[in-house]
């Protein structure tokens, strides 16, 4: 039993880094309807400048503030470039632009700040804890506490500010909310900047756990699963999602892996999403347009 | 409410028997009876949000009716699906054009066929000489189509970049092609201008005479409904408040008062 | 109609080139090491193209299916004793049979929410084919070879001989697949594509249609794998058919153009050669003096750069931009 626990409560923590990358996708795909697929290159690119300002000697919160102006000024820089040129193409071509913006993001952090293994250490010690007779790893315990924190503030944003405001009303009702005069470009600026600092905290978290490399901007894969579990517009279900999926590889590694070899997480998330999409085709959260002929 | 003419039971081609449907708790359409006769156009008005699409989309499996059931040819449906219903001969067009946008005409109206294909794709990327006959005997019969509704000119065109009312005529030849005993046809005259209006209704009357296909359709042109089908049945919210012939429906008080009253 | 009558030329030209010119002019280094992968990329593209192109289905499990033909062909020679061309074939269909089997969710599933069934496909087969030694002959390092490349008994392992050999199966599939896209199969697949609930009412089998673009995409793919891991690289492991090569796949059918057949090769021949372009111009302005590494992210930035001007630009990708040129040409040179 303790073992079960265990597998369970390791996974789940675990399902919340998942959850912080998937966050950043619910906003920019409730603001504009596009599957960003560059996430993933944010979250690398985003960790690689602060590890490299940081080892150049400055301060960590200063290097943390610089790396938030890029973010912003990137943002800005994505909204004129890419998305507004793009504005009313298919869901599908705004994908495959998002595709190759990772490509550019990729090679330019890559290409300035080198490729090799950064370690980063945010001063977590990642002893195990144990309640009772199940242990817990410390750092998934922060990782969990910070998703969650993140997940309040952004719906605190999303509530109380008039920026929230009107970014729901984007998300409900675009041609609507251009009509009371939010301008939509504007809107797109400040998302695609919020998703960036998610993107930077979930890069943060998951640097601190396996060295700020590559590998980073693969994570974007296993935000795929969870979003199609939790549904594409809801942040709360991303969260929910990313515990799902979290959850269920770890004991699926545990508990059928060894018969057919082990080593199944890479895909065993994409099965368990399809057999979700078999029961609710738009997720837990998520709503499904009714089509009309 | 009475059908316009007594008949007996096999000349009945579309029986709708007591379908109801409903969105999301509203009702679309409600308890609904009526019967379209083999050779007819029987046309179906009503206000907007009066159920008429919805019923469309029920008789060839697009939606799924909450109850009742449907009769075509003798055969009795709870539910039919969309690949059901063109098999069997119910052809659609529908209200905002549902075109293959990126391809051309020719091919929009050659996909109609596809009920018609019987070569395997072996066959055909092998062009073999079964397929290449077969492709050659489908292209003479969307030929005909295409000289039947005038649209030679545009036979290479690609959908997307042609005018409305020729898209519209495409959809008519793309149902038309598969040769079906019935067509529903969802506002087949919407957007255009009196010339075009007159041009359509022509051809659909054409369509039912000379080809002899069984018509439903809806439309708001009243003035040409009346010329043009033999049997109208009127609905608003999802009842029928009407059912006979332009005449019959015409001195109808009921019909008179919920919807002619109010138009006119 | 004009247009078939200059293509109609085109084709055995461009044959003979193939055939004959290349052959008779191409050095080593450029058979074997640009136009080999071209050829097979371009197939690869093409499988891709029939599924996503022209059928609607987008994937992004390519690398996948390669992967089964590669490893399916390996499987075929070494543990069956079949002969190449049949080994094969046979790996073409168990790509196909994958396919299938990872499109049957399609029949639910729309869109991005269908990407997650071609993920399935990319790490699975991933993990299947490194899990299990049986699948590499229990080698050390987990690669593939085979002993001996022959046809009905002639040694083709040769530069030139892989070369032809890859030249007939690609020129062959290519003409399958332009006779099947101008047929009622391709038409059933470009009316999914475009509404798929006008194609089921109007007599299309929405379904089977989608299920046999899986199937015969995947064994496109999966001879392409084949190619790539034999005629190409000559071993392979799985490696070779990771994630990034189905982004490349995708790539090149987003810069060819999508539902085009003669884009996969104008897409495959860009990514084969922009590469060298890049390299040329960093040698040129930095005299040799760059480093491999920042090489390569610059080659990734530029074509990141490139799918989003061609996505802005030229949604219809390079060849409809040739097509265009080309009929601005003729419009020009006629008197």
């Amino acid at each position: 039993m303790s073992l079960f626990l265990e597998t369970l409560i390791g996974g789940l923590l675990a399902g919340t880094m998942y959850s912080l990358v998937a966050i950043g996708f619910v906003l920019i795909y409730k603001a504009s309807g596009v599957f960003n697929f560059a996430q993933g290159s944010i979250l690398l690119f985003s960790a690689l400048l602060l590890v490299t300002l940081h080892e150049a000697g400055l301060p960590f919160v200063l290097s943390a503030a610089l790396t938030m102006l890029v973010l912003i000024a990137g943002a800005v820089v994505i909204e004129h470039t890419v998305l507004r040129p793009l504005a009313n193409r298919s869901p599908m071509t705004l994908f495959m632009a998002t595709l190759g913006l990772s490509y550019v993001v990729e090679g330019t952090a890559q290409g300035l700040m080198g490729a090799q293994v950064h370690a980063l250490d945010l001063g977590i010690e990642d002893v195990p804890i144990f309640f009772g007779d199940v242990l817990v790893s410390q750092f998934d315990l922060i990782a969990a506490t910070t998703a969650g924190t993140l997940a309040l503030v952004l719906a605190l944003l999303f509530n109380r500010t008039r920026i929230g405001i009107s970014l729901r009303a984007v998300a409900d009702d675009t041609r609507a909310a251009l009509s009371i005069g939010i301008n939509l470009n504007r809107i797109w600026q400040i998302v695609w900047a919020v998703a960036g600092m998610v993107g930077l905290v979930a890069g943060v978290m998951w640097g601190a756990r396996q060295g700020v490399q590559f590998s980073l901007s693969l994570v974007v894969l296993k935000a795929l699963p969870v979003l199609i579990i939790g549904g594409f517009t809801s942040i709360g279900g991303a969260i929910v999602g990313g515990l799902i999926v979290g959850a269920a590889e770890n004991l699926a590694e545990t508990y059928i892996g060894p018969f057919i070899g082990g080593g199944i997480t890479p895909w065993f998330p994409y099965v368990l999403a399809i057999a979700f999409l078999y029961v609710r085709p738009a997720g837990l959260f998520g709503e499904r347009a009714l089509e009309r002929v | 409410m009475t059908h316009p003419t007594s008949t007996i039971a096999s000349e009945l081609l579309l029986d709708v028997r007591s379908v109801s449907l409903a969105f999301k708790g509203v009702k679309a359409i409600s308890d609904l009876s009526f019967s379209v006769e083999r050779g007819e156009i029987c046309a179906l008005i009503g206000p907007n949000g009066a159920g008429k699409s919805s019923l469309l989309n029920i008789l060839n499996g697009v939606y799924l009716a909450d109850s009742g059931e449907i009769v075509f040819a003798g055969e009795h449906f709870h539910r039919i699906e969309p690949l059901e219903a063109a098999r069997r001969g119910i052809a659609r067009t529908f209200q905002n054009n549902a075109l293959f946008k990126k391809m051309s005409v020719i091919d929009n109206i050659l996909a109609g066929l596809a009920r018609h294909t019987a070569s395997s794709f072996l066959a055909q990327g092998l062009r073999l000489p079964s397929a290449r006959r077969e492709e050659a005997r489908l292209r003479e019969q969307a030929e005909d189509i295409l000289a039947f509704l005038d649209l030679q000119p545009h036979r290479h065109v690609v959908v997307g970049t042609l005018p409305y009312g020729v898209q519209k005529r495409v959809e008519l030849a793309r149902a038309l092609v598969g040769r079906p005993t019935l067509l529903l046809l969802d506002e087949p005259l919407a957007g255009m201008n009196a010339g075009e209006k007159a041009e359509m209704s022509g051809f659909i009357a054409a369509i039912n005479r000379h080809l002899g296909v069984t018509v439903v359709l809806i439309e708001h042109d009243v003035g040409i409904v009346m010329n043009l089908a033999g049997h109208i049945v009127v609905l608003d919210y999802g009842r029928k408040i009407g059912d006979g012939t332009p005449a019959q429906v015409r001195a109808s008080p009921d019909v008179i008062a919920a919807y002619l009253g109010t138009r006119h | 109609m004009p247009r078939r009558a200059r293509a109609g030329l085109a084709i055995p030209l461009l044959l003979l080139l193939a055939f004959v010119g290349v052959p008779l002019v191409g050095t080593e280094y450029w058979i074997g090491a640009i136009l080999l992968p071209f050829l097979v990329l371009s197939l690869a593209g093409l499988g891709l193209n029939l599924l996503t192109g022209y059928a609607g289905q987008t994937s992004i499990g390519s690398g996948g299916f390669m992967a089964v033909g590669a490893f399916a062909t390996f499987g075929f020679v070494v543990h069956g004793g079949v002969p190449l061309p049949l080994a094969l074939l046979l790996a073409g269909l168990a790509a196909a049979g994958a396919g299938l089997v990872f499109g049957l969710p399609s029949d639910r599933i729309k869109g991005f929410y269908l990407m997650v069934s071609s993920l399935a496909a990319q790490f699975f087969f991933e993990w299947l084919f490194q899990k299990f030694p049986w699948f590499y002959n229990y080698g050390s390092s987990g690669t593939i070879a085979l002993p001996r490349i022959a046809v009905f008994g002639l040694d083709v392992g040769s530069t030139l001989g892989r070369y032809y050999l890859t030249l007939t199966i690609v020129a062959g599939l290519t003409w399958f697949a332009a006779n099947l896209m101008r047929s009622q199969t391709g038409r059933s697949f470009m009316a999914v594509r475009d509404m798929d609930t006008a194609a089921a009412v109007i007599g299309i089998p929405v379904y089977r249609a989608k299920l046999l673009a899986f199937a015969v995409s995947s064994f496109y793919l999966g001879i392409a794998g084949a190619l790539w891991a034999f005629a190409y690289l000559g071993s392979a492991s799985v490696q070779s058919f990771g994630i990034s090569r189905s982004f490349q796949i995708l790539f090149i059918i987003i810069i060819g153009g999508m539902g085009s057949i003669a884009g996969n090769f104008i897409g495959a021949a860009f990514i084969s050669l922009l590469p060298l372009a890049i390299d040329h111009v960093a040698q040129a302005l930095f005299a040799g003096h760059v480093d491999a590494g920042l090489l390569q992210n610059i080659e990734k930035a530029v074509f990141g750069v490139l799918i989003i001007w061609f996505l802005i630009k030229e949604p219809d990708g390079l060849a409809r931009l040739f097509q265009t040129i080309g009929a601005r040409l003729a419009n020009w040179l006629r008197p």
